[in-house]
């Protein structure tokens, strides 16, 4: 079954980055949505089916952390996975995002196969 | 309290900038010895400049600058494309360059001063302008080269208890 993914970063060169990896990995890709910040995400998340949500954490009007609090909040969004991918790499945010529901993380600078790595522990 | 030193600025730029440059650009890279000064040099500047704060128990800026002709080739790199002027895609990639550099180098502090937000980076691109930070004292400046071009990353960092300009000293201890 295909896989529909949302990437949420506000920088339009990291999401064009995401969605190149994820049309290279060997996985069943189907739509990829894109979204600028935490709030075009939950909008973005009333109309679409995702199975896997690509976030980052500093993004300005609703940042990752609010973001994942709010997915994780819904009964509807709940149990779509959500790996974050961002520049913050301070030890209490990836715990603090962790503890929140994230199943993963990937610190920028990224790989393409640190990403591949982690869409592989997903399907 | 603790003081961030010269030397500490420069290895944690380099080691972030490496690794930027490495992972997702795949360009050559050198890096100079590091220099404290007063300004930002030139004091007038064509180009793209970056910026990216750092704040919390310490406050800071990130200032990276380059060339139109190396913003372009940075976006060509990270984006694997072609760009033959500065436009939206290229300023976006130089600005998660920037990103992606000063954020490393926020972490690395992060260890010795504690935790540290980061602005969301803004970039400005034009001819004969000038960029300035008030009451900022000390920068140090780390400049990377690539073939023939280069960028200059200008760091400053000081506690942020007292506002900078009411009580203007030294923060940065020279190597």
């Amino acid at each position: 079954m295909a896989l529909d993914v949302l990437i949420v970063d506000d920088s339009a060169a990291i999401r064009k980055i995401l969605h190149r990896v994820l049309v290279q990995a060997e996985v069943p890709l189907g739509k990829v949505h894109e979204a600028s910040d935490g709030n075009e995400a939950l909008e973005k998340l009333k109309v679409e089916k995702v199975g896997l949500i690509l976030s980052d954490i500093n993004m300005p009007n609703m940042d990752g952390i609010e973001f994942l609090t709010r997915v994780k909040a819904d009964a509807a969004f709940k149990d779509v996975p959500i790996i974050m991918v961002t520049t913050e790499g301070s030890q209490a945010k990836v715990m603090q995002a962790l503890e929140l529901g994230a199943i993963g993380y990937v610190k920028k600078p990224f790989t393409a196969d640190q990403i591949k790595e982690k869409l592989m522990g997903i399907i | 309290m603790p003081t961030v030193t010269q030397q500490e600025i420069e290895q944690a730029v380099s080691k972030a900038a490496r690794e930027v440059f490495e992972t997702m650009l795949n360009l050559p890279l050198q890096i100079e010895p590091s220099v404290m000064q007063q300004a930002i040099k030139p004091e007038t500047f064509d180009g793209v400049v970056a910026l990216v704060g750092v704040a919390g128990t310490w406050t800071g800026t990130g200032h990276m600058s380059c060339s139109a002709l190396f913003a372009r080739q940075l976006a060509g790199a990270l984006l694997m494309s072609e760009y033959d002027s500065v436009n939206e895609e290229v300023l976006d990639a130089v600005a998660e360059v920037a990103n992606m550099i000063i954020g490393n180098v926020k972490t690395i502090f992060e260890e010795k001063l504690g935790p540290l937000g980061l602005t969301v980076p803004t970039v400005i691109f034009g001819r004969n302008y000038q960029t300035r930070s008030a009451g900022v004292k000390d920068w140090v400046l780390v400049r990377l080269r690539s073939g023939s071009e280069s960028m200059d990353i200008n760091f400053n960092l000081m506690p942020s208890r007292v506002l900078p300009h009411m009580t203007p000293r030294p923060e940065i201890v020279s190597a």
